[in-house]
């Protein structure tokens, strides 16, 4: 008797369990998609449209997103889960969804010049240690930077070497190699980042190419001339040299002082042209006088014609004084052309 | 920043840190929205894009003024936005007498305009019209699709990338199961976009997996497709390559021409103190302690079954 009560128990649970489960499984014809990485899901299924017309609108969507939602439910579920921090947390699989970047992959930085030459030549870093034994002091110093081991600008003393010039100032010297070398990397620098960008390398007055042409040559030489102090200004010249042309200099001033002979000759023909009764005749000034009067009576002439346009006695005119339509035939098609400027002008 | 032969050099080290985040990179940050307005929007157009803010919005920089552009005839001007706020996606809205309650949709590539996808709203219901408790605010959606254009139609499949794209918020590795409660359904029938958003409520199933109930939040919206621009076959493959070394490479892993896959393991130190040397009955493990503990994984049927 026991054993009858056990199976049935046991069918009763088996019903239980088959209803339970029915809360959660949905029917679809077609299997819907899912990219779980996305948390995304797509029913292909089609949708009838027949019910969807017959039913309340929002009533249908929502019974379809509540299927499509608990199929995506379930199939989260279904992934291993974890305790992290009292939250049950699951771990989402990569997304499968093709999406595009938002920007292109990074490229790689161009290796400068020193790194092309190191690898054609097969050199490779080598770690040097920060810290380096420091005689003088007795102590482990670093290598580069503050307070660092051998600092050649800190000595108070420097031996003046046996072919060196005994006047010169060797603390200067290293000042002024330092400085070079600092200038000169950072030259390299901009030289660098100008091949990586494609642009033209700058260059300081001429770099130096293998063949120099005359034009180089002489562009050098002015650049050498006026790197003084005072731009060339008391720099010699050469006997035959001619002066730099296209330098962008276009107004010349005559010295204040010094030439009083030129200056002299220069008042008398003021005062001789002040004085003299006939005008002077500027050529050019009076041909253009001339034919802009001539113009302005052209027009003046076609106005008057235009008000009384449409009579006989004002065409006839018209043609006797130009009588460039009539030689080319009849008036008509040149008429509209050589009207046009005149009514541009009594537009203005 | 000292700009010299399109070199840009930041001066400070919080600008470095600043140019270095909008930088292109191998993993890419997840892609911003910015939601403006065109010269004219109506009432509906101005609501839907503040709900459209706020379901995306840490991510997500809402233009408060007027930008008169027209995306379709010149994208310059978007794309300057674009490149401005550091924002991929886009959400344009305006209204006029030809094109009423109009939104576009539309993602870049470099900061060109790849898809565009112009969706005239019939219908419209606000966030706060429907008074449901809303779910927490940044939560990643569910997303789903339905209806078969969506896979038969080619402008479909597009508009679904974008949308897709669009809303699926921040890639995460890991999800809380708890937190899942905000769904985004799209449903394509009679060359109409559905859209509607609804909370959802995990109901005891007596399973494992519960049973879900959806609440409509809002807001909800019926679409019309008007003008679309698709990105070239060409442009739409180079923004897809995703470039080497984007999934990391498995390391000590080699195959031979066979096929058979060898393997460095590296063990760890063996704690001896576990080490059974010798089977006793006296240090046997008992049965009860073994169900002390499995006692938590006995599912409710078994428990209900002693009853």
């Amino acid at each position: 008797m026991a054993a009858c009560r056990i199976e049935d128990v046991l069918a009763e649970a088996e019903k239980d369990e088959a209803e339970r489960l029915k809360n959660i499984t949905v029917h679809k014809e077609l299997d819907v998609e899912f990219d779980i990485g996305n948390l995304l899901a797509f029913d292909k299924n089609s949708i009838n449209t027949r019910e969807f017309k017959q039913q309340n609108k929002d009533e249908f969507f929502r019974s379809l997103a509540r299927d499509n939602t608990q199929l995506l439910i379930n199939e989260i579920w279904k992934l291993p889960s974890e305790k992290v921090e009292e939250v049950i947390v699951v771990k989402l699989p990569d997304p499968v969804t093709k999406l595009p970047r938002e920007k292109p992959a990074p490229k790689p930085r161009p290796p400068t010049k020193w790194e092309q030459f190191a690898k054609l030549k097969g050199i490779q870093k080598k770690k040097k240690t920060n810290l380096v034994w420091d005689e003088v002091h007795k102590e482990w110093k670093r290598r580069w930077g503050y307070k660092r081991a051998k600092d050649d600008t800190k000595e108070w003393l420097i031996e003046v070497p046996e072919n060196a010039d005994p006047n010169e100032d060797q603390f200067a010297k290293r000042n002024q190699a330092k400085k070079e070398r600092v200038a000169k990397n950072e030259f390299n620098r901009l030289k660098n980042i100008a091949r990586a960008q494609k642009l033209e390398v700058p260059g300081v007055g001429l770099a130096p190419s293998a063949q120099q042409s005359k034009a180089e040559l002489v562009k050098a030489v002015h650049v050498a001339k006026s790197s003084t102090a005072s731009v060339g200004k008391f720099q010699e010249r050469l006997p035959k040299e001619k002066p730099q042309r296209n330098t962008g200099k276009k107004r010349q001033f005559q010295p204040l002082i010094g030439d009083f002979a030129g200056e002299k000759q220069k008042q008398l023909e003021m005062l001789k042209l002040m004085e003299s009764k006939s005008p002077r005749l500027d050529i050019t000034k009076a041909v253009n006088k001339q034919m802009r009067e001539e113009d302005s009576e052209a027009s003046e002439r076609r106005k008057g014609k235009k008000g009384r346009r449409g009579t006989a006695p004002g065409k006839g005119r018209r043609n006797a004084l130009s009588g460039k339509g009539k030689g080319k035939g009849k008036g008509g098609p040149s008429k509209g052309k050589g009207r046009k400027p005149a009514m541009r002008q009594g537009k203005r | 920043m000292t700009q010299s032969g399109g070199v840009v050099k930041p001066k400070t080290k919080r600008s470095k840190r600043f140019l270095q985040t909008r930088e292109p990179k191998l993993t890419e940050n997840s892609k911003n929205v910015m939601i403006m307005k065109g010269g004219n929007t109506s009432e509906t157009v101005t609501h839907a894009l503040k709900d459209v803010y706020a379901l995306k919005k840490p991510n997500a920089v809402l233009y408060k003024k007027k930008n008169i552009m027209r995306p379709f005839e010149d994208s310059t001007s978007l794309e300057f936005f674009s490149k401005k706020s550091d924002c991929s996606l886009f959400l344009f809205g305006s209204h006029n007498k030809k094109r009423p309650n109009n939104l576009i949709f539309g993602r870049m590539f470099d900061f060109h305009v790849l898809d565009m996808f112009e969706l005239g709203i019939e219908k419209f219901t606000s966030l706060k019209e429907v008074k449901n408790s809303k779910c927490a605010e940044g939560t990643k959606p569910m997303l789903v699709f339905a209806g078969e254009l969506f896979e038969t139609d080619k402008e479909y499949v597009r508009l679904r990338s974008v949308l897709t794209d669009f809303f699926r918020g921040p890639s995460v590795s890991a999800v809380r199961l708890a937190g899942l409660d905000h769904v985004l359904h799209f449903t394509a029938l009679d060359g109409k976009i559905y859209l509607r958003s609804y909370r959802v409520l995990l109901k005891k199933s007596g399973c494992r997996t519960p049973r879900i109930e959806l609440e409509e939040m809002g807001p909800s919206l019926d679409l019309v497709v008007r003008r679309t621009h698709l990105a070239s076959d060409d442009l739409y493959r180079t923004a897809l390559r995703q470039p080497k070394g984007v999934k990391p490479k498995k390391k000590n892993v080699s195959h031979d021409t066979f096929g058979t896959r060898y393997g460095r393991l590296h063990m760890q130190k063996q704690d001896l103190s576990k080490l059974q040397t010798r089977k006793m009955k006296g240090l046997r493990k008992r049965k009860g302690d073994v169900a002390m503990e499995t006692g938590e994984t006995i599912s409710p049927k078994k428990s209900k079954a002693q009853e």
